[in-house]
């Protein structure tokens, strides 16, 4: 068994180490405090990049975490971070945030969402603080939930990313899932999500997943996504979405912001948790928003003030350094102009290798269809694979994924993606 | 459903009110009194009772601070480190820091691990432990980055809920206003320990020893390990032996909280006695560690919790069970801080530099201590102040009543928190005389 393979199937074995420096009386009270500590399961998803490094195989393929990679299969730093690094280093000093974060921060990552002239930015209505990246959006969003709506639950797609269930489960809100992904046809199911849109209690909350969803790619077309917003104003159900990947679905942030621009249309006052860890590279330093819209400047400082409070137990205050390079980014023209132009290349490419593993597969004489490569959007192809085959594949080809099937374009590259059709075909033909 | 063909030739208005219309056909609406009794679909939200929560009295103190435009104006409020000229200081070691960061263009800065960066956490634990310690040679205990001190005990706090059999902590009295927060939205309950004494401004060593003679068997205990927030009052060597041996005889948990370590006396290692000294014995305890001020991070919030376990084996477990507690809050620490730390502890001579910043600091703040007595004292201001220079790091408890304090803030334009901590960072040589004013007046003319 390759040590990956045991790593990856959550086979660790444990050393126990002698102590051999306790003395009688320590002994004594050698407590048994964390006897009944179990080990806790490996994350599924970060498991399969640790599977990946301990793997010495030479043609080995990461397809598993979501961070983008180029054409060299490198890690990048955008040009427009390392020159707000640049400006940052040296010039400015490490002094608290206030508690809702860093406030420049805060407004223009709201116009990136809500656009540059939204009367909620202008009337100051939007409850917004600085969080650690999207999780921390979440996670923060789903406290408070908890805590001022403690008779909610949350309707989850089916499926999501996996840590969207750890959230929930630990803020002690009660999840249900509604339909999403239709296996069949690789696409949305359309008219499921619309029934459970339906049957749900009136006033329910709902996880949306605002573009590019993952793991699966499959977003609703705009006039789905009216059609989901006005059965929700019926419904009057609440909206949270999740932004994860706003300009790095289609290349353009404004296009990727349209399902809330739709839901703003119509009167929703939605709340959003965005991240910048993809769009601008800023991965490890953990920087994002969550916002709630409300119907006035009052309410939105009560609000404000609520989530400060539950952040402030849990970490105080958000930290300085992602912010400031985000807050120079945006409001410098030049920077940002960079930043779109930098955003659009890294979506382009995924969109490349998507057409170029779909060709490749179609060229081998593949007789499955393999059209939802291309349909699909953002950094994830949810190829259709079962778990059997995603072992063959790591077992047999040394590449890595998701057992759900995912694939994260990111890691596909001109240099590997002949490898990678060939090793699918090989193993979804039997 | 399959697109209707008829409605490929409406508009999309059309479209819409076709497919709602649909709905309610098959019975969308058994309930139909509910689309006009809804708030939101007039648009009100779903958190419009959401009431205004109180303003943290720590940071609150910098707020009117900034309001107030008397040029005369100190603020002695938040624990952050200012110079002699009242500026915020990077250090210089940090600052090359983060130059060598920033000119290494081969450095990843994807995700760190959900525990955070490897290197940072052992040499977190060696600074903390001291590189003998038996714990670390013996490879049992679990470190994880967290967002600073806060961070470090609120996950330490989160996994004792989940994962220890008792669910009470006791905390000293007086302590950080936001330690009994942390500790109760994750869950714990929690008690107090007589800790501070007014009359003596001092420690309450009685009472402290009575108080946790008298906690159940296994329940958790918050110590700070030195420089206690906000006293500045410290257990003496023999008072900590005394306190470590009550603790271990009734099978209490130590949580240390070390927030100042090198900042209270000048010496990294003087500053850990307190926790090696109960790691040393063999015995489980947590630590919290922070960077903000001894390395000045404080926004980048660094910092770490160590878990010290009896064998490998456990504290394996301990670490697997830490990152389930980690994953769902923010899935992993920031990069940038713990980078700048582990740059300067991992380099002799930046290791050597920060000390000689280290002591800087906490000598200037040693040296207003001295300041401050001798202008209080010179102006035969009624009651005892030697205590202004036996308290020890960042803070002195005055002694002054919530009274007095608002009339320094009105009349001489000092901020500082209710409890009369004043912030010892926040004073220079040229303040001193203005305060020390302050300081009489409202003594001689409020009760």
């Amino acid at each position: 068994m390759t040590t990956a393979k045991a790593i990856r199937r959550g086979l660790a074995t444990y050393v126990t180490y002698r102590s051999y420096f306790l003395d009688s009386s320590s002994k004594r009270m050698m407590s048994t405090w964390w006897r009944r500590v179990e080990p806790a399961p490996k994350d599924p998803i970060l498991g399969v990049t640790e599977a990946f490094l301990a793997d010495r195989h030479p043609h080995k393929v990461n397809v598993g975490v979501g961070a983008y990679r180029n054409d060299d299969g490198r890690s990048v730093v955008l040009e427009c971070v390392r020159e707000a690094e640049r400006v940052i280093s040296g010039n400015t000093n490490m002094e608290y945030l206030p508690m809702g974060g860093n406030q420049t921060f805060v407004e223009e990552t709201l116009k990136l969402a809500y656009g540059d002239e939204s009367e909620y930015i202008s009337n100051n209505k939007i409850a917004a603080v600085q969080t650690l990246s999207g999780t921390g959006a979440c996670y923060l969003f789903a406290k408070f939930q908890r805590r001022f709506q403690s008779n909610s639950r949350v309707y989850i797609p089916i499926p999501t990313w996996s840590n969207h269930h750890n959230i929930w489960r630990d803020a002690q809100v009660p999840q249900r899932s509604f339909h999403y992904y239709h296996a069949e046809s690789r696409g949305l199911d359309f008219p499921s999500l619309m029934d459970d849109i339906k049957n749900a209690p009136s006033g329910s909350f709902f996880m949306l997943h605002a573009c590019a969803h993952n793991p699966t790619g499959v977003d609703p077309s705009e006039e789905q996504w009216r059609e989901i917003s006005y059965l929700f104003k019926i419904k009057n159900h609440f909206a949270f979405f999740d932004m994860a990947y706003q300009g790095f679905a289609s290349g353009n942030t404004e296009k990727d912001a349209e399902a809330i621009r739709i839901f703003l249309k119509d009167g929703h006052l939605i709340a959003c948790a965005q991240s910048y860890a993809k769009n601008m590279g800023l991965y490890g330093q953990r920087v994002g928003c969550l916002s709630i819209l409300c119907e006035n400047e009052l309410q939105a400082l009560a609000v404000k003030s609520q989530l400060q409070q539950i952040a402030g137990s849990m970490y105080g205050n958000p930290p300085l350094h992602g912010s400031l390079i985000v807050s120079i980014i945006l409001t410098n023209p030049d920077l940002k102009k960079l930043w779109l132009k930098e955003v659009k290349g890294m979506a382009d490419r995924i969109i490349d290798m998507r057409i170029a593993l779909r060709e490749n597969l179609e060229n081998l004489g593949s007789s499955i269809s393999w059209e939802h490569i291309t349909n699909q959007i953002g950094m994830f192809c949810f190829s259709g694979m079962t778990p059997e085959q995603v072992d063959q594949l790591t077992d047999r080809y040394h590449i890595y994924m998701t057992r759900n099937g995912r694939i994260s374009m990111a890691g596909v590259t001109t240099g590997n993606v002949r490898y990678i059709a060939e090793a699918i075909h090989k193993v979804t033909r039997s | 459903m399959d697109i209707d063909r008829t409605n490929v030739i409406m508009s999309p208005l059309e479209r819409r009110l076709n497919t709602i219309s649909r709905h309610l056909i098959q019975g969308c609406f058994s309930d139909s009194t509910s689309i006009v009794a809804s708030p939101a679909f007039y648009g009100a939200s779903v958190f419009q009772n959401v009431a205004q929560a109180p303003e943290d009295p720590i940071l609150g103190v910098t707020v009117a601070f900034n309001k107030d435009p008397s040029p005369l104006k100190l603020n002695l409020g938040v624990g952050a480190y200012r110079t002699e000229e009242g500026k915020p200081l990077v250090l210089n070691v940090v600052r090359r820091a983060e130059q060598l960061l920033v000119n290494d263009l081969y450095r990843k800065k994807e995700y760190l691990p959900i525990t955070g960066l490897s290197d940072f956490n052992k040499l977190s634990a060696k600074l903390i432990l001291g590189s003998e310690s038996p714990a670390i040679l013996e490879n049992r205990l679990a470190t994880a980055q967290c967002l600073s001190g806060t961070g470090s005990l609120r996950v330490g706090a989160e996994f004792l809920t989940k994962h220890y059999h008792q669910r009470t902590i006791y905390i000293p009295v007086p302590t950080w206003g936001n330690h009994p927060k942390i500790f109760m939205m994750a869950g714990l309950s929690v008690k107090t320990y007589r800790y501070y004494d007014p009359t003596t401004h001092g420690l309450n060593f009685k009472g402290l020893l009575e108080d946790l003679s008298a906690a159940p068997n296994g329940a958790i205990v918050l110590l700070h390990a030195c420089a206690h927030n906000p006293t500045g009052v410290d257990p003496t060597q023999d008072q900590w032996e005394h306190i470590r041996q009550l603790i271990r005889s009734k099978n209490l948990l130590p949580f240390f909280d070390s927030a100042y370590q090198g900042f209270a006396s000048g010496s990294l290692d003087t500053d850990a006695q307190s926790v090696r000294m109960f790691v040393a014995d063999g015995g489980d305890c947590l630590v919290a560690q922070s960077y903000a001020k001894n390395m000045g991070l404080y926004g980048e919030r660094v910092g770490a919790l160590t878990i010290v376990c009896k064998t490998t084996d456990v504290a394996r477990k301990v670490e697997s069970q830490m990152k389930l507690v980690i994953r769902p809050m923010y899935s992993n620490p920031p990069i940038h801080g713990a980078s700048i730390v582990t740059t300067i502890l991992k380099d002799r001579n930046m290791f050597y530099e920060w000390k000689l910043e280290l002591k800087a600091m906490a000598d200037r703040i040693i040296s207003m201590r001295r300041q401050l007595y001798d202008a209080v004292s010179a102006r035969g201001t009624p009651g005892t102040w030697n205590h202004i220079i036996k308290q020890i790091g960042m803070f002195t408890f005055t002694g002054l009543n919530s009274k007095q304090v608002s009339f320094m803030t009105s009349e001489y334009h000092i901020y500082l928190t209710s409890d009369g901590r004043i912030s010892m960072a926040g004073l220079s040589s040229d303040k001193v005389p203005h305060l020390a004013d302050a300081i009489h007046a409202a003594v001689t003319s409020i009760a």
